[in-house]
């Protein structure tokens, strides 16, 4: 800039060099703002195609000159992650099915009778810390010898899955046009029909909004499956973290089991780009 | 409105039909009364017992409360959540604002970018929270290998009491900075576009436009964000739990790092339930705090 101002360079010319010097700044700054998100997921899988010798590097190696499928092999055949991800998912499905049932209903009535207190509820669930429900439900669970069970583990988790299946689809249930529902009504239709058949059709993208935003949330969590699970019915996230770093295992191995808790939240992620801030902010915003 | 026209068009029509919809409300309410409300309930009774799981309960009232203010350890776990919060609040705030004026313009490839950007949110902590302790490893990570490139002397980063925070911090902006991002960002799409052409025609700069109309035009957005990290933010505890487990020491134990090994190393459920307590009120006072912030803003 001050190069530029020094010299006896045309006023066009100089405007256009302002503008190209504009330029690159933003360009600089995108990048300079998206690298580190990018960087630590290519990290994260730099570290899970590469050998131990490749991954103690100093300095380190970036991209492998042979890279290696082998730590994947191992964590599948040495470190059950075939199990542990299936528990993942029976846990985080059953516990979106319960949330659904009861969360789609729930967030209808909400819509339909303007109880908006209700969502305070939701708010302050939002501010409770995960630990404090876990240490009645625990205590509860000892009780009735249901700890280190896959039971125990899906009714933890609808602490997460309702709130945010009732949020998302009392928000949604409130776009939707009353006349259809008054003209069933009025049809002689109840209650009841004009919700199964009028509103439920229409909310179908809200519901996959929900779901998806359920299951990611149960999905990540890691504080319940760590403490209520044994040994065989460990979530995901909560055997990447004991398992593999209670056993010493190797960098290599710790990045592949990484990737494979969150490649499926990312793909997820990729469907309901625009809706996510509103999963995030549950309880929090009323625009 | 159309609920309102309607009601006007038949009187009584829609409240006659009114109390059905709270029977919709019923299995969901039962299932939260079960797994949320019950748990709240239940923790502030055994926080007036001194009770270790398998050993039997004994009423003690306060004296877990009483207890808790005299504790050394836990007064210094509320001055660590607070530090860190401090800094988990502030700087994502800031670099979010930052983030939301650059993604506000258009310029190629701007959706995918914008995409890529967001990844960390939805990512699992834990698996983000273990490639960062590889990361920050003093030897082989790759952190000190990028401060040398720059020039800089290697750092201990969670390795070191002085550091951990700030370095605990840093995976929580990475993590959390693209939510301000998109909170603020969809204040800046609402914005109305009279007042910059009128400021422009009376020669405001760039920054004059920025300070005086977008930013209190967005502000109302800033303090939902600033909310919803300080309730986050308070209540980390994946990613602090996998790289540094409160340590080295105790120099990174939060209060939600304390209520674990109370509740789970100790079983001290007695204990921990009153941590719980206190710790929901400091939640509830700072949301409260910033939302007063908020509604004092409005007014002025």
């Amino acid at each position: 800039m001050e190069l530029t101002a020094s010299l006896p360079i045309p006023a066009a010319r100089r405007a256009r060099l302002r503008r190209g010097w504009r330029k690159l700044g933003f360009g600089f700054a995108v990048a300079v703002i998206v690298s580190p998100a990018i960087m630590v997921f290519l990290w994260m899988l730099s570290l899970s195609v590469k050998t131990e010798v490749d991954n103690t590097a100093y300095p380190p190696i970036f991209i492998p000159d042979h890279p290696t499928l082998a730590n994947f092999v191992q964590v599948f055949t040495e470190n059950s992650m075939g199990l542990y991800f299936w528990n993942s998912i029976v846990v985080s499905g059953c516990a979106t099915l319960v949330a659904l049932a009861v969360g789609i209903p729930a967030g209808y009535g909400i819509a339909r009778t303007q109880a908006h207190k209700l969502t305070v509820l939701i708010l302050i669930a939002r501010m409770t810390p995960a630990l404090s429900y876990l240490i009645p439900l625990f205590t509860v669970f000892q009780l009735l010898g249901l700890n280190n069970t896959l039971t125990a583990l899906v009714i933890t988790h609808l602490v997460i899955t309702v709130p945010i299946i009732v949020y998302v689809m009392a928000g949604h249930f409130e776009t939707l046009p009353k006349e259809l529902e008054e003209a069933a009504l009025i049809d002689g239709g109840s209650v009841w029909t004009s919700f199964r058949y009028v509103a439920l059709p229409l909310a179908r993208p809200g519901v996959v909004v929900a779901t998806i935003l359920a299951f990611i949330f149960s999905w990540n969590n890691f504080v319940f499956g760590a403490v209520l699970a044994g040994r065989a019915t460990r979530t995901l996230p909560a055997a990447v973290y004991n398992v593999l770093t209670f056993e010493q295992l190797a960098w290599g191995p710790l990045a592949a089991a990484a990737l494979i808790v969150t490649v499926p939240v990312l793909l997820l992620t990729i469907v309901i780009q625009k809706e996510i801030v509103v999963g995030l902010t549950h309880g929090g915003v009323k625009a | 409105m159309t609920s309102a026209t309607a009601a006007v068009a038949r009187p009584g029509f829609l409240a006659r039909r009114h109390r059905s919809y709270y029977f919709f409300a019923v299995p969901a309410l039962v299932v939260v009364g079960a797994v949320i409300i019950f748990p709240w309930l239940f923790t502030v009774w055994m926080s007036a017992f001194d009770w270790k799981i398998g050993s039997t309960a004994h009423f003690v009232g306060l004296e877990n409360y009483l207890g808790l203010a005299k504790n050394q350890r836990f007064i210094e776990s509320i001055v660590h959540t607070f530090y860190f919060t401090l800094l988990a609040v502030v700087v994502p705030l800031v670099l979010g604002l930052v983030a939301a004026l650059i993604f506000h313009h258009r310029f190629p490839f701007r959706g995918m970018l914008r995409g890529i950007f967001t990844m960390p949110m939805m990512a699992t902590p834990v698996a983000v929270a273990l490639v960062w302790t590889m990361m920050f490893h003093p030897q082989q990570g790759v952190l000190n290998y990028l401060l040398s490139l720059v020039g800089l002397p290697p750092s201990l980063w969670v390795y070191s009491p002085t550091w951990v925070i700030p370095s605990l911090v840093l995976v929580e902006i990475w993590h959390w900075t693209p939510l301000v991002m998109l909170i603020v960002l969809g204040g800046l799409a609402a914005l109305p576009t009279e007042p910059y052409e009128s400021a422009r025609l009376d020669g405001a700069s760039e920054w004059q436009l920025f300070r005086y109309i977008t930013l209190p035009l967005i502000a109302p957005f800033l303090v939902v964000a600033a909310v919803i990290r300080t309730i986050d933010a308070l209540k980390a505890f994946d990613t602090i739990y996998v790289i540094s487990q409160g340590g080295p020491g105790t120099a990174s134990e939060t209060i939600n790092l304390y209520l674990y090994l109370q509740a789970f190393a100790f079983y001290n459920v007695g204990n921990a339930s009153a941590v719980v307590v206190v710790f929901f009120v400091i939640i509830l006072a700072l949301a409260l705090l910033l939302l007063y912030v908020r509604q004092r803003a409005k007014w002025s």
